[in-house]
């Protein structure tokens, strides 16, 4: 099963992000990663890799916010062996669109960031 | 490679990590006009963690204690400025497997920029550390493989390519990173990362004339911090050597 990373500048945009889009993951393990390690506003690249290598099934969508979240999730990737990728896509309305997509059981990693990144085309009003 | 090479790499590590101790406030000042005020303090948490981690290295090859740095870095130093430092030290660091010589050194700076370039996703122009880098490691491969010049003078030029660079990052306007939020506000002032490029250029350098010697250029040509700082921190370090030096100035390139 497909699982899903969500990377925030804030701990706890990230947390409230996972929280959010676990209410329609089903089995879906979705993690939070976020902050500058040292309780501050960042991205730390070793604690993105570190929560993507804690996904079990090995497959793994990325959702990002901001600049450096892309360049440290992009090199959390390349030092993880987990088989991981960035969607490009808004943070809160993909991982959503992400957690939905990965209860399909034909889910893959593909149709998983697919789904993720529609959601850059929702209107809102 | 002996013991010097790997001697010179260390101290160029040590050197740039004071530096950075020593321009934290500098450096944060130019981030907190135009971008989020922690540049100083990030890099200088990152290099001091680097200085620890190395003092046990005793043995280590020249490409070991880079990648050392580099996976440090990306630890400690988070922003764009640790995947960008980090992640590129970390696979430059290949280029100096086999010692640090005039050759290797230039593939360690291209492999270095190259990195950066392709993380960072900016051109030159967009108000970055890619505005330093980039004439940096160009002058230093045209003065090694072209004008075949020694290292320390590659080097002294290097450096003055690299402070061009950052002053030219002032009157743009940026267009990368999180000063390109700002729009024109940006204008006017010096893109910080480009900043502590030019600090580990110049460390690197320093480091090479005092392993190397000063070779046939007055280091003065370019940068005003070098002629005044370099002689007084070469007497501090006691050891002079090898040739391998040249190597462990590419690392910032």
């Amino acid at each position: 099963m497909v699982g899903l990373v969500v990377v925030s500048h804030s701990e706890r945009a990230a947390e409230g992000i996972r929280e959010i889009a676990a209410e329609m993951a089903g089995d879906t393990q979705i993690e939070a990663v976020g902050g500058d390690g040292d309780g501050g506003i960042g991205t730390n690249a070793t604690d993105i890799q570190e929560t993507i290598d804690s996904i079990s099934d090995g497959e793994a969508a990325v959702l990002v916010d901001l600049g450096s979240a892309v360049m440290n999730a992009e090199l959390a990737i390349e030092m993880s062996d987990n088989d991981a990728k960035i969607a490009d896509a808004p943070v809160l309305e993909g991982a959503v669109n992400a957690a939905v997509s990965a209860t399909s059981p034909k889910a893959t990693l593909d149709s998983v960031l697919e789904a993720a990144e529609e959601a850059g085309e929702i209107s809102k009003v | 490679m002996g013991t010097t090479e790997q001697e010179a790499v260390r101290a160029a590590i040590e050197r740039i990590a004071d530096r950075m101790a020593d321009e934290k406030e500098y450096l944060t000042d130019l981030d907190s006009a135009i971008g989020d005020a922690d540049h100083g303090a990030n890099m200088n948490r990152g290099f001091r963690a680097v200085h620890e981690k190395i003092e046990g290295m005793d043995d280590a090859p020249p490409a070991e204690l880079v990648k050392t740095v580099g996976i440090t870095l990306v630890s400690e130093v988070g922003g764009a400025a640790g995947p960008l430092y980090g992640g590129s030290f970390m696979t430059a660091s290949a280029e100096l497997e086999d010692g640090v010589t005039a050759e290797s050194s230039v593939a360690f700076a291209e492999a270095f920029l190259e990195k950066v370039k392709d993380r960072g996703d900016a051109p030159v122009g967009a108000k970055t550390m890619v505005d330093a880098i980039t004439p940096a490691v160009h002058t230093y491969k045209k003065s090694i493989e072209e004008d075949d010049l020694e290292p320390v003078e590659a080097l002294t030029k290097a450096v003055d390519a690299c402070e061009r660079g950052v002053n030219f990052t002032t009157p743009i306007r940026a267009t990368k990173g999180r000063a390109s939020y700002l729009g024109w506000r940006s204008v006017g002032h010096q893109d910080p990362g480009a900043t502590s490029t030019l600090f580990i250029v110049e460390a690197i350098r320093e480091t090479a004339v005092e392993y190397l010697g000063d070779g046939d250029l007055e280091p003065d040509a370019t940068s005003p911090t070098v002629p005044d700082e370099a002689p007084a921190e070469a007497k501090d370090d006691e050891e002079a050597g090898g040739a391998e030096e040249k190597n462990e100035t590419q690392e910032d390139a």
